[in-house]
């Protein structure tokens, strides 16, 4: 059994959290009802404003007519495959650059570059290339995330201790094995938070994506709203992209905590 | 006693793009087969150079390095380095994963080991639950692993406390003479060299030539630990740190 003191401990701890999570829920009910209130009072304009009845409307309304989960996983999907792909050739990339340090050296100027390029400048060239279609969107999300987990995945091979590259040495490592056995392994944890930083990336790619070609998805959903004044579907839109970019983002680091050890 | 390691006239190099150093010059020695030798000089001499050369780390600019036939080295560390994701049977096995000699028969080689040198109940622990000088005597039996004749120890004990020290010291002593294997030791500590080892060489500041070699000859030389306390050890002591130029 515990302590008197080591129980008061854990009490303290525990109202804490309790404390931090109504505080949490509070705001988000505040919020909500404040703009209800304003809205009912007419003191905003529901048609510029709208408001939480209307958006729960507009989201009933959607899940009606079949097209709330379609959108959802229109969204979902483009936004799994960018992730995945970026995952793996940014990995894979990010290896060669390890391997060979003379590619690096060429390389590196262009990724900088095309690192802080804001790739919705290439939007337009993307459309004319790759259609006004899903291919478009995984581009462009792609261009979003690649170059990030390159330069991230890239960075946590060469973090990669030094004395430890050492120790493989002595034992006669080849290159192929200082790879397999040491850089891989120890950047496990670097590539799975930058997983993390990718599913976002992901995200906001494919909304970008949508916004320029899309004919279904949460991107094209606000987008259509907008372009047909309906403010509520655009609010609406942005709500649930809340919660599907939350959603990911916790499943995300679910499997981290799942896969990642201490290090 | 056969000579495990004959060197002549090693030479080392470093070039940079602004210079080239000459780190070690004129290196000439020849290590018996069972002999513990220390090697010592001002930090930044070169000491470590001469390791990581004989070692094939690095490549020698000159002279000659002949290895008995057949006779293989390990190579110890400063740093334990040892892998966190691996528990320490697998951080032991890395060698003889490396050199593609894992069998049934080797690894029971290494458990063995562990067994015996009081690492039993932590042969699937993992690295972060050992201390220090644990640590470092599983980066002894990682190096073991392999069954090397000769071992180079780049200052193996200077990462530990000055307690963990003397008692790792006296373990890794102990394990070296049972497994009768020989040793270079490099080190900056002058008691650890005359307690641990029969010989002494000193090196210069860089470039790194030898100063003058010692025989330890102590009254009776037993564990490290206990050598300290011999009637000679602080005369080479004293012998010794006059003989090494130390810039402050």
């Amino acid at each position: 059994m515990y302590s008197k003191e080591h129980l008061n401990f854990l009490n303290k701890l525990k109202k804490e959290k309790i404390i931090v999570t109504l505080f949490q829920i509070l705001i988000l009910v505040i919020f909500i009802v404040v703009w209800q209130i304003l809205a009912d009072f007419n003191i905003i304009n529901t048609f510029i404003f709208s408001s939480p009845k209307k958006i729960l409307d507009t989201i009933i309304n959607l899940y009606n007519t079949k097209d709330l989960f379609s959108h959802i996983w229109v969204t979902v999907y483009e936004t799994f495959l960018s992730f995945s792909i970026a995952t793996i050739l940014g990995t894979v990339i990010a290896s060669i650059l390890w391997w060979n340090k003379r590619v690096q050296k060429i390389i590196e100027p262009y990724l900088t570059i095309l690192n802080s390029l804001p790739k919705v400048a290439l939007g337009p060239i993307i459309i004319i290339w790759f259609g006004a279609g899903i291919k478009s969107i995984i581009v462009m999300a792609l261009l979003i995330s690649l170059i990030i987990t390159i330069i991230n995945v890239y960075e946590g091979f060469n973090s990669t201790n030094q004395n430890k590259i050492k120790l493989m040495k002595t034992l006669g490592a080849t290159k192929h094995q200082i790879f397999f056995k040491l850089i891989f392994p120890n950047s496990l944890n670097t590539i799975i938070s930058a997983l993390k930083i990718n599913v976002s990336m992901s995200l906001i790619g494919v909304i970008m994506g949508e916004f320029l070609v899309s004919k279904k998805g949460i991107g094209y959903l606000i987008l259509y709203g907008s372009q047909v004044f309906n403010l509520s579907l655009v609010i609406s839109g942005i709500f649930i992209l809340c919660i599907v970019a939350a959603l990911m983002y916790y499943i995300v680091s679910f499997i981290e905590k799942k896969v990642s050890r201490k290090s | 006693m056969d000579n495990v390691l004959e060197i002549k006239n090693l030479k080392k190099i470093y070039h940079t793009k602004e210079r080239e150093t000459l780190a070690v010059e004129d290196f000439t020695f020849n290590l018996k087969e069972g002999e513990f030798v220390a090697i010592v000089g001002p930090s930044g001499c070169g000491k470590s150079t001469i390791l990581s050369v004989l070692c094939g780390l690095e490549e020698k600019s000159g002279g000659n390095i002949k290895l008995k036939e057949g006779a293989k080295i390990g190579y110890m560390l400063q740093q334990d380095s040892l892998f966190e994701w691996r528990n320490i049977l697998d951080n032991c096995l890395l060698g003889l994963e490396i050199n593609k000699n894992l069998n049934e028969e080797t690894k029971e080689h290494v458990i063995n080991l562990l067994n015996t040198y009081g690492l039993k109940d932590f042969i699937y622990s993992y690295p972060d639950n050992l201390s220090g000088g644990m640590r470092q005597r599983v980066a002894l039996i990682r190096t073991l692993a392999t069954n090397p004749d000769l071992l180079l120890m780049d200052e193996p004990f200077s990462a530990l406390d000055y307690q963990s020290r003397l008692a790792i010291s006296d373990d890794i002593y102990n394990i070296l003479k049972k497994e009768k294997k020989t040793m270079i030791m490099i080190t900056h500590d002058i008691a650890e060299a005359i307690s641990v080892c029969s010989k002494v060489i000193v090196l210069s500041s860089r470039p790194a030539v030898i100063k003058s070699i010692y025989d330890i000859d102590l009254e009776n030389r037993t564990t490290p630990i206990n050598n300290r306390k011999d009637s000679k050890f602080s005369y080479y002591y004293d012998k010794i740190w006059k003989d090494i130029d130390f810039h402050v």
